[in-house]
């Protein structure tokens, strides 16, 4: 029995001068440690896999690439060269994805302000939110000339309709007893505007923003493929026809890395957002 | 001369289905420094009423004033409190309280101080710098009241503001209210389907008739007790309670 006590207790030596909740915390950042390293393996076992498989023949490499010529493509275009695909498509964006998102929040906000306007406005967006806008292509590019601004134009038109329809959502959610609140200290709606409906609204707008990311790429790279001499999605449409499986693997991964650094910075944006207004 | 005044007022208010005639030939006056409970059965308009001595909703007959003013919002005469205490949940308690100064424009360094004294003299002066989430439901309420009270309205109207609190802190924070209410001289108007919270607070109760809402009966509550804990403690709370609820349902 003794003996029996000794051993038992044994492992709890281990923790000696831990408390529970040490102990808790110790455990979660383990299992983020472990989630983290799990996350880098899968990365990297696939890579490994996708040039085993290359190298040994199990797939054709000429219709798949792989890793090593991916990484010979890149370092074989000139610098110069890449970062003007590079500039192009990330102007091209970012100057869509700002676009759509002011002008969808003041299209919102003077919906919201003008009960009649929304009125009229209302089945004209639904129609516009079903359309696909791909369809626009043409007459975008007969409109505004095929360039670079009409690839912003396509951009735009993307995120803009689901910035007005959240925003406009997110904005006539609010409260009604906060209104109230406001009206009967005898508040403009200008003011019910700025100190209730756009800080009661900042979870809204940041995940705004965070759908936006994702869809501006999308206008981007979809008006890339329509016009464009330049560019991620110009290169992706060119290797395609060309045959060269490694400059559209190799654009793919750049535009993957791209998108990621956009969703940071969105996400550097929200986590600011929240302390500044004390959202949990 | 009475502070506010109801005189002869209707209210017909238009839906797309029907027309409703929420108040009929409706008059009442209440005195500077009076507490005033509504009452009457659910549905009976008393929200509606409180919405028109707000001024934000205008009589369809007959006229609420003021010192014989007109009320409207912009005038800063009264302070409306509401069911749920509504505090902004992105400011701190202080910038809550000052609100009504910003949106009104009256927010200097005399009106800040006032509203910062009332903070501390009713508990709230550790808290200035906390948010909304971080306080009990209470000391919310308290916060509401002072925001209401920053502005010095002449009137303030209480809609059901202790039904959002949960029952074991009800009495306290009613007796909070009150002596707050008491202690700044404010004139103030209860809206409540609470017939023993009326009891407990107010000096006269008006019993409001079923829709279309009018005056029923006024009664002057005489129990001589400082605070609404004290009248529940009463023996003729109970004697109250009974004429008043019976005046409600009859």
């Amino acid at each position: 029995m003794k003996n029996l006590k000794t051993t038992s207790t044994l492992p709890c030596r281990m923790n000696v001068g831990k408390t529970p909740r040490e102990k808790y915390l110790a455990k979660r950042r383990n299992d983020k440690i472990i989630v983290l390293l799990l996350q880098i393996g899968l990365l990297g076992a696939l890579i490994g896999l996708w040039e085993l498989a290359a190298k040994v023949g199990w797939i054709d490499s000429f219709i798949t690439s792989c890793p090593s010529r991916i990484v010979k493509t890149l370092s074989g275009i000139a610098p110069a060269e890449l970062f003007k695909h590079i500039g192009y498509t990330l102007a091209e964006c970012i100057v869509g994805f700002l676009t759509a998102s002011v002008l969808g929040i003041l299209i919102a906000t003077l919906l919201w302000r003008f009960v009649k306007l929304r009125k009229v406005i209302e089945p004209y967006i639904i129609v516009l939110n079903a359309l696909p806008k791909i369809a626009l292509g043409p007459i975008i590019i007969i409109w505004v000339g095929a360039g670079a601004q009409a690839i912003i134009v396509m951009t735009v038109l993307i995120c803009i309709i689901v910035t007005v329809i959240s925003v406009l959502n997110g904005f006539m959610s609010v409260d009604e007893g906060k209104i109230l609140l406001l009206r009967s200290m005898g508040a403009s709606k200008l003011q019910i505007l700025t100190k209730l409906i756009f800080p009661a609204n900042v979870p809204a707008l940041v995940n705004m923003l965070k759908i936006n990311v994702g869809l501006a790429w999308v206008g981007t790279i979809m008006g890339e493929y329509l016009v464009s001499t330049a560019g991620l999605g110009y290169l992706i449409i060119y290797g395609s026809q060309v045959f060269k499986m490694d400059l559209v693997m190799a654009s793919t991964v750049v535009l993957c890395l791209l998108a990621t650094a956009m969703y940071l910075g969105v996400a550097a944006i929200e986590r600011a957002a929240k302390r500044r207004y004390h959202i949990d | 001369m009475a502070l506010l005044a109801l005189d002869h007022v209707d209210l017909i208010y238009q839906t797309e289905k029907s027309e409703t005639e929420a108040v009929r030939d409706l008059n009442l006056t209440v005195d500077e420094g009076e507490f005033i409970a509504l009452v009457g059965p659910s549905g009976c308009g008393k929200t509606t009423l409180l919405s028109m001595i707000a001024g934000l909703m205008p009589p369809t007959g007959g006229s609420v004033t003021i010192d014989g003013e007109p009320v409207t919002p912009s005038s800063g005469n009264v302070g409306y409190m509401l069911q749920r205490d509504n505090l902004f949940e992105w400011r701190t308690i202080e910038s809550n309280v000052l609100l009504g100064l910003i949106v009104r424009n009256e927010l200097t360094a005399d009106t800040k101080a006032h509203a910062v004294k009332m903070l501390e003299k009713y508990g709230l002066g550790d808290f200035r710098n906390h948010y909304p989430t971080q306080l009990s439901g209470g000391m919310r309420q308290r916060a509401a009241l002072i925001r209401t009270l920053a502005f010095k309205p002449r009137l303030l109207l209480l809609d059901e503001p202790f039904s959002a609190v949960d029952f074991q802190t009800r009495i306290a924070v009613c007796d909070d209210v009150y002596s707050i209410i008491k202690s700044e001289r404010k004139t103030a108007v209860l809206v409540t389907h609470d017939i023993s919270e009326a009891v407990s607070m107010a000096d006269r109760i008006v019993v409001l008739t079923a829709r279309p809402a009018t005056v029923k009966t006024i009664f002057t509550v005489d129990i001589d007790a400082p605070t609404p804990l004290k009248r529940r403690e009463s023996p003729r709370f109970s004697e109250w309670f009974d004429r008043v609820w019976k005046e409600v349902t009859l």
